[in-house]
């Protein structure tokens, strides 16, 4: 096993985290992109700022699926708040970017909102899916930010469409990243997807957060291969590893695999693992995680780790911590009172259309 | 070939070259596309003609279409050649998941073509035969274009390229070197629009690809007999143009509907079930069907004659039906 495979030898995880947190995630031993190097106080205060608002949002979300006012599901991604941010906070207008199920703070980094997450989980009819679709499947395409579709690893080689569509154009610069778990990259879309993207070498970074449960399936059930990484070796890219639970690492990490992509290094496979500190959704209870594992290290909350991580770098004043805790409740709270009142799409008014160009009995309507 | 002598197939290559020439946003995805100019050579030339916008793909049918999904949400007009439509199969996920609900979701549109070479010829067997056209006519935001002329091979697909909504050609590989043209039309009829092939009085066939051929045969032979059978090409299956063929039931009374794919589900199911709702009045006769046997596409030329509806056999099917 090669901790960085290929094309470019790169660090693999940032050296000096503060918490190596994750017992089988080896601890980077490359010798540049040092923390101190990668990750600015003002990189790693948005990656936490964004960490708390998400967090707090989808605590809301849970009390609002307990109460009855969200249907449907809802789909956390407590735990996996540092690694998911690390690659949002790394992105920038211009780029595309497809995030998965738990990357509530991925999107927020990105630029997504908290008004919109809650529109769209409560079936607003003035969010951005309209009531059309709900919770996690929520983006504006049009703007480089991809709405997922459930089907697992679609959204690889729909981002490589998007970096495609830059290349044709001449447009250098932009990169395009998109999440999965573990358990995604069983499916035969993303292999097809990856191989895709290092065939046409492709700034994209495809971040796996290895949860170790593909919602109820535990790793020996879902891939033999031992360590994930080493499939980047296999499909010609770049991979590197981050821990998962620790924003500071997985900042360095994500910061120099996007970098790289940018840089016109090719496509990049961050593997990091984590635990999922909820179950799959609201519904599931999680019951088969062992607790022994919730207890080891893996299982600590990325959050606090963040927050111990940015005051003891003196990022962040415990007073500030507090006042934005504070401040981000209230807004969450204000704004999930101001979307209850909002109006549900109203069946009559509907267009149900499913085409654009044309009406819905496919007459043309231009 | 001459210039006075167009393919069906070179239509649709000629088509290409003009979307690649006028329109900066198209680009063609597919495997054997580049340099080799595709396994029916729909592409020939065009690698060259346009450096780097004829990129043979992997074969990863599920990835060409996210790739080509990807690009038209960033303003892209790519079209995908899948090498045969069977193989369609493995990129249906992103087709109908992704490619047709990617408007009604979020406003975006997906104005992806793909192309597949579709339908049954001699000695291809149960995985290179098949036609695919009611399947991504099921889902809503599709449309599914089924050209049986040379000319509407190269107006439709010109303008399934300009259409904001992901079109399925199913361009039939049973015409691709047989159907010539004189020379390419400066006009087309209307998108969505069906055509009286052949104008009749005592029943009406509604066929689309290559059944338009073996149903005009047919008409021909039971005219013969002096019957006049009235042929209706429906060009594209969904949207489906119920105005067109209801006029046409209005005036013979009489309904059969060929198709080249499997019954169940399938277009002339649908094709009845409108005229069955919406024009009961009309029909002098149970309306009929007649579709390919039901089992996978056999592989011997004696058995695929006999699979799929032919001349002969739709003109068996118009006797019943005027005996009814």
């Amino acid at each position: 096993m090669t901790k960085s495979s290929t094309a470019a030898p790169e660090a693999k995880g940032a050296k000096g985290g503060k918490k190596k947190t994750a017992p089988s995630a080896p601890k980077g031993k490359g010798t540049v992109g040092t923390p101190g190097a990668t990750v600015s106080k003002e990189l790693a205060r948005r990656a936490y700022r964004s960490m708390l608002e998400a967090r707090l949002l989808e605590e809301k979300l849970a009390a609002l699926y307990r109460s009855g006012k969200i249907v449907g599901g809802v789909f956390l991604g407590r735990g996996q708040e540092a690694l998911s941010v690390a690659l949002g906070v790394h992105l920038r207008r211009g780029d595309v970017y497809a995030p998965l199920i738990r990357d509530q703070a991925g999107r927020l980094a990105f630029g997504d909102t908290i008004l919109d997450t809650l529109r769209t989980y409560l079936g607003s009819s003035l969010g951005s899916m309209r009531g059309r679709d709900g919770n996690i499947h929520r983006g504006r395409p049009s703007e480089g930010y991809h709405a997922m579709i459930s089907h697992l690893g679609a959204m690889v080689s729909t981002v490589c469409g998007g970096l495609m569509a830059k290349r044709f154009r001449g447009e250098t610069g932009a990169v395009g990243a998109t999440c999965i778990g573990e358990g995604g990259t069983s499916t035969g879309s993303f292999h097809e997807g990856m191989n895709m993207a290092a065939v046409e070498k492709l700034p994209l970074v495809v971040v796996v957060a290895n949860n170790q449960f593909s919602y109820s399936t535990p790793n020996d059930r879902q891939f033999a291969c031992g360590d994930l990484m080493a499939r980047a070796e296999g499909y010609g890219v770049t991979g590197r590893r981050a821990v998962g639970n620790d924003l500071v690492d997985c900042l360095a990490v994500l910061g120099e695999a996007v970098a790289a992509a940018r840089a016109g290094k090719g496509p990049q496979l961050v593997v990091a693992d984590l635990l999922r500190l909820v179950g799959h959704g609201e519904h599931d209870d999680a019951s088969y995680i062992p607790s022994a594992l919730k207890k080891s290290p893996l299982g600590r909350d990325c959050l606090e780790i963040a927050r111990e991580s940015l005051l003891e770098h003196e990022w962040l004043t415990a007073k500030e911590a507090a006042d934005w805790h504070a401040a981000v409740e209230k807004e969450v709270e204000e704004t999930a009172s101001k979307v209850l009142r909002e109006p549900a799409p109203d069946p009559s008014e509907e267009d149900w259309n499913a085409f654009s160009a044309l009406g819905r009995n496919g007459e043309e309507a231009r | 070939m001459s210039k006075t002598s167009i393919t069906y197939l070179e239509a649709i290559r000629l088509a290409q070259q003009k979307a690649l020439a006028e329109d900066p946003r198209v680009f063609i995805y597919g495997q054997d596309i580049g340099g080799f100019g595709g396994a029916f050579k729909a592409t020939k030339n065009l690698a060259k003609e346009f450096p780097g916008r004829v990129l043979d793909a992997p074969i990863s049918e599920d990835a060409m279409v996210g790739l080509a999904i990807g690009a038209a949400v960033e303003g892209m007009r790519p079209i995908v050649e899948m090498q045969f439509a069977d193989f369609s199969t493995c990129g249906f996920n992103q087709i109908v998941n992704q490619a047709a609900t990617l408007h009604y979701r979020t406003g975006t549109p997906c104005p992806i073509v793909v192309r597949l070479p579709s339908g049954g010829t001699p000695g291809s067997g149960p995985f290179h035969s098949q036609s695919m056209e009611a399947i991504y006519a099921h889902y809503p935001g599709i449309v599914v274009m089924t050209p049986a002329t040379v000319e509407d091979a190269y107006t439709m697909l010109l303008e399934a390229v300009a259409l904001d909504d992901p079109v399925i050609f199913c361009e039939h590989k049973f015409l691709y070197y047989h159907l010539k043209a004189e020379k390419l039309p400066g006009e087309a009829l209307p998108f969505g629009k069906a055509r009286i092939t052949r104008p009749g009085r005592d029943a009406t066939v509604v066929a689309y690809g290559a059944m338009v051929h073996e149903a005009v045969a047919a008409a021909e032979e039971l005219s013969h007999d002096g019957y006049d059978i009235e042929v209706v090409d429906l060009r594209t299956v969904r949207p489906i143009d119920t105005d067109t063929i209801l006029a046409s039931v209005a005036r013979t009374g009489r309904l059969l509907v060929v198709g080249e794919s499997w019954p169940w589900g399938g277009v002339a199911a649908e094709v009845i079930s409108r005229v069955a709702t919406e024009g009961f009045g009309l029909l002098d006769a149970p309306p009929q069907r007649l579709n390919a046997k039901e089992t996978p596409v056999p592989y011997h030329p004696a058995l695929w004659g006999t699979h799929r509806p032919t001349a002969s056999s739709v003109a068996n099917s118009l006797r019943q039906l005027l005996e009814l």
